[in-house]
Order: C-alpha cells, then structure tokens, then sequence
C-alpha cells in the first residue's frame, strides 16, 4: 500500500512542478481543437508501430549477419563489419536518414520512403544490436569453451549449444531497451516526410496552432509502445540475476 | 596404460608451464599428478587430454602419438572424459540435459537412448532428485558429480580430472571423492591432478610429482608419498604434513 501512497506522492510532485511551469509561462491551453485530430493521432501511432516492428526485425538480421561477419575469418569481412558498427553508432541518426534518402535510395532508384524509412532505421539498430550481440558472445565464459572442447563438440556445436543460447539471455536486456530506442528514435523520419507518429503531431501542430496539445499526446504515445518494453528488459534482468 | 612425455614444453606468452618435462610410466591404472600450485601439473594434465598442444615436444599414450590437426584431436577427445576444478557445467542446461546432450549430438545416441543413460547415471551418482536442476541450484559436490556422470557417459577410454575437489569443503569432498573410487573399482583408467594426498596415496597407484615444469619424482603411490627420495618432494610434501 505504501508503494503507492509513495508512487503518487512522486505523481503528484511532477504535476505541480509542470503546472507550475506552465503558469509561469500564461500558456492559454486548447484541447479541443487538437483532440478533433483523434484519427490523425491514431493513425500516425499505428504507423509507427508497424514502421518500427519492420524494422526491428531488419534490425535483428542485419545485426546478427554483421555480428558473425565480425567473427569471419576472412579480413576484409571483419573489417567490413567493424566499420559498418563503428560508423552508424558515432555519426547522427539525423544525417544517416539525409544521406540514405538522398544519395542512396536515389541512385538506387528506390521510390517507396517507406522502404528507406525502414532500412535507415534497420540498419542503424542494427549496428548496435551486433554490438551487443559481440559483448554477450565475448561475455561466455573461456571455461564454458574449454567444456566444449572436452567434450568434443564441432565448433558449430559450440556455438549453437553452449555460446549462442548463453549470449542471448545475457543479450536481452540490452536487447529490450535497443527495441524502445528504435521506436523513439523512429520520430526522426519525420524529417524525409514518413507520415509517422511524430509527422501527424507536427501537421494537428501547424493546423491548429498548438503546440503542447499534440506533443503531449505524442510523448504519451511513445510511452505506451516504450514502458512495457523496458519493464519486460527489467523482469528480464531480474530473473536471470536469480539464475545465476 | 602407458604413458610417455618426451621433453615437452608448452609456453604461455612469456611464461613457461612446462619446461621440458620428460615423464614415462610404463603402466598404471589410476595416476595421480601432485605438485605445487602453478607447478604445471593442470598443464600437463590439459596436455594429455588434447585440450591444448604442447610447443614442442612429444607425448604418446598407449605408443600413439597425440595428433596436433584438429579433426584427429577432436577425435581423440571423444575417447576420453575431462572433468574440471569448476565443474563447467553448461548453466542453461538442466543436470540431466548437460550428461545427455554430448551423447546425443557428439556420440550419435538416440535422444530417448541419451537420457536413459543420463538418468541412469544420475541414479548412480544418488542424484536421482537432481535430474531437472540447473547447475545454480546444485551444490558444488553435487554439480562434480554430474561433471563426473558427464565425462564417463559415453564410456571413455580415459577419464582426466583435474583438481576435481579443490573448490569444495571437507564434506562435499568426500562425496567427489567416494563418487571417484567407485570409478576406481569399475576398473576406468584415470589421472587425476590433486592435493588431496591421503587420496592420492591410497586410490592412485602411481604418483608423479611435478613442480616448476619439470618432473620431480615418480613411482609407487605409497612410495613416493611416503619416502620421497629427492629434496624437493621432500621440501613439498612436508609443508603438507606440518598443517
């Protein structure tokens, strides 16, 4: 009971210090006219939702194929993979969205933004989920190798039976909140004109000259899609701490 | 068996584990390997099971030459059982899944024909209660016997154990202990890195004592533990005996 006497206590807290903020700035509120944009907000929230489960499973192939290359004998594959991670983790989202919309997909003749929309985001996490996939693959243990070998196990056995299942339960909390940045971090096509989550809140924005009225709702979308996601990461966290 | 190591060393960086060791034993049944810790004895031992290739060198058991090529050696190591001090189980496996899945996808047993062998060993080791525990929820005593019921269960020529008690207390350690003479009595060849003397002396019937890479001493298990004949046996074996 105290946990939630103490939850709203915090609620309460952050409230007063909003409404305060807003008084302070004589912010004249005007809901009715974004709430008439209901559809719009719905519409751009489902967009987002399908836009990001796509491009979470890109993500997840194009992570993992980068992962193993990462581990392939032959250099310049290595190389390849290292550059691709090293690359799209310390350069922008924004000028990798520029870049690929309009050098890219131009050359290559692709029309369709929401199949760059995809691959940008695609790629981009997938660049840090074979990071992460990397650390819980380094993570496994020298003696769990040594085991292995022992028993004699192939170096595909190896790797299916005693690393892979490993790195993945290691992997999953990092995982889950790679998957809630991938949907945050999806806002930013608004920019190449993907009529997203983010672009329909902008457009009820310019229609009805507000500006907290629909970026309110926005955020709130966002943590709908975002909050179980990390509360799953946090179970997940948990129960494999009991585990070991 | 036979055993023959033939100025064999094996170099890690800059450090030398082993520095020309030359150890023959013509026939034993259980060997026991003593010695200082970071004497080289766990090396020689890794040595033997074709866990790692010496820098040069050469060791033959049974007259054969241990292959350095990795399919041969992978070969090799399905013929003989390797448990460790820190028991390496796989911990997302239940106990019974970690004896069964090496016969099943390494030995080309059926899935069904695996756990019976696994269940039956288990029964064997008295951890019939322990079939569906992770290794997290085992005791040290009881993860080394499902490490022991592991490397025996394909039936192997050799089993090598390594320091297989030193992480565990005195109770625990006479589990591992009882668990590794019924081995004895079925008649299984073993070598076994240890510092349990009293062990050693009585279950082995050879000792050779290996300190700063080299051999010290070999022979008779009660012998050798007993009247060790060079210094530095001497020196060893008395700090064992003043505590």
């Amino acid at each position: 009971m105290s946990r939630w006497v103490s939850f709203g206590c915090a609620i309460l807290l952050l409230s007063l210090f909003l409404h305060a903020s807003f008084s302070a700035l004589e912010y004249q509120w005007n809901w009715e006219s974004a709430l008439r944009y209901k559809k719009k907000f719905a519409d751009g929230w489902i967009a987002t939702l399908w836009i990001s489960a796509l491009s979470l499973f890109f993500a997840f192939l194009i992570g993992s194929l980068a992962t193993l290359c990462n581990r392939a004998r032959f250099l310049p594959v290595r190389y390849l993979s290292m550059i691709y991670v090293e690359l799209t983790r310390g350069t922008p989202l924004l000028v990798q969205i520029f870049f690929f919309f309009y050098v890219v997909a131009d050359a290559a003749g692709i029309q369709n933004r929401y199949v760059v929309g995809i691959a940008i985001m695609a790629i981009f996490s997938g660049a840090y989920i074979s990071e992460i996939l990397r650390a819980g693959i380094e993570g496994v243990g020298e003696s769990q190798l040594l085991s292995a070998r022992a028993i004699g196990f192939t170096e595909y056995q190896t790797f299916r039976y005693v690393i892979l299942p490993q790195a993945l339960r290691s992997s999953l909390p990092a995982l889950a909140g790679q998957t809630a940045n991938l949907i945050k971090d999806s806002s930013l096509l608004s920019v190449i004109a993907i009529s997203e989550f983010t672009l329909n809140a902008q457009e009820v924005n310019a229609i009805t000259y507000s500006s907290f009225e629909s970026f309110f709702p926005l955020a709130f979308g966002y943590l709908i899609l975002t909050l179980p996601i990390m509360r799953l990461s946090r179970s997940i966290e948990n129960r494999l701490r009991f585990e070991t | 068996m036979k055993l023959e190591l033939e100025s064999v060393v094996k170099t890690y960086g800059t450090q030398r584990a082993l520095d020309s060791l030359d150890l023959t034993i013509e026939d034993t049944m259980c060997l026991a390997l003593i010695g200082p810790s970071g004497g080289g004895k766990s090396t020689t031992l890794r040595l033997l099971a074709g866990l790692e290739s010496p820098t040069s060198g050469t060791i033959r058991i049974d007259g054969n030459e241990i292959a350095h090529e990795y399919w041969q050696l992978r070969e090799y190591r399905q013929r003989v059982g390797v448990v460790f001090q820190a028991y390496n189980l796989f911990p997302h496996f239940d106990a019974i899944t970690n004896i069964a899945l090496p016969l099943e996808k390494v030995h080309g047993y059926s899935r069904g024909k695996s756990l019976e062998k696994a269940g039956m060993l288990l029964d064997q080791f008295q951890l019939t209660n322990h079939r569906f525990k992770k290794p997290a929820e085992l005791s040290g005593g009881q993860s080394q016997r499902v490490a022991i019921a592991r490397a025996i269960a394909p039936d192997p020529d050799i089993v090598f154990l390594d320091e297989p008690t030193s992480a565990l207390d005195p109770e625990m350690t006479a589990e591992v202990l009882e668990a590794i003479e019924t081995l004895i009595e079925s008649k299984k060849k073993l070598l076994i890195a240890t510092h349990q003397m009293g062990f050693a002396k009585h279950a082995a019937d050879t000792v050779a004592i290996i300190a700063e890479g080299k051999l010290v001493e070999v022979g008779n298990s009660s012998q050798v533990i007993d009247y060790p004949r060079t210094a530095r046996a001497q020196k060893f074996l008395k700090a064992y005996l003043k505590f």
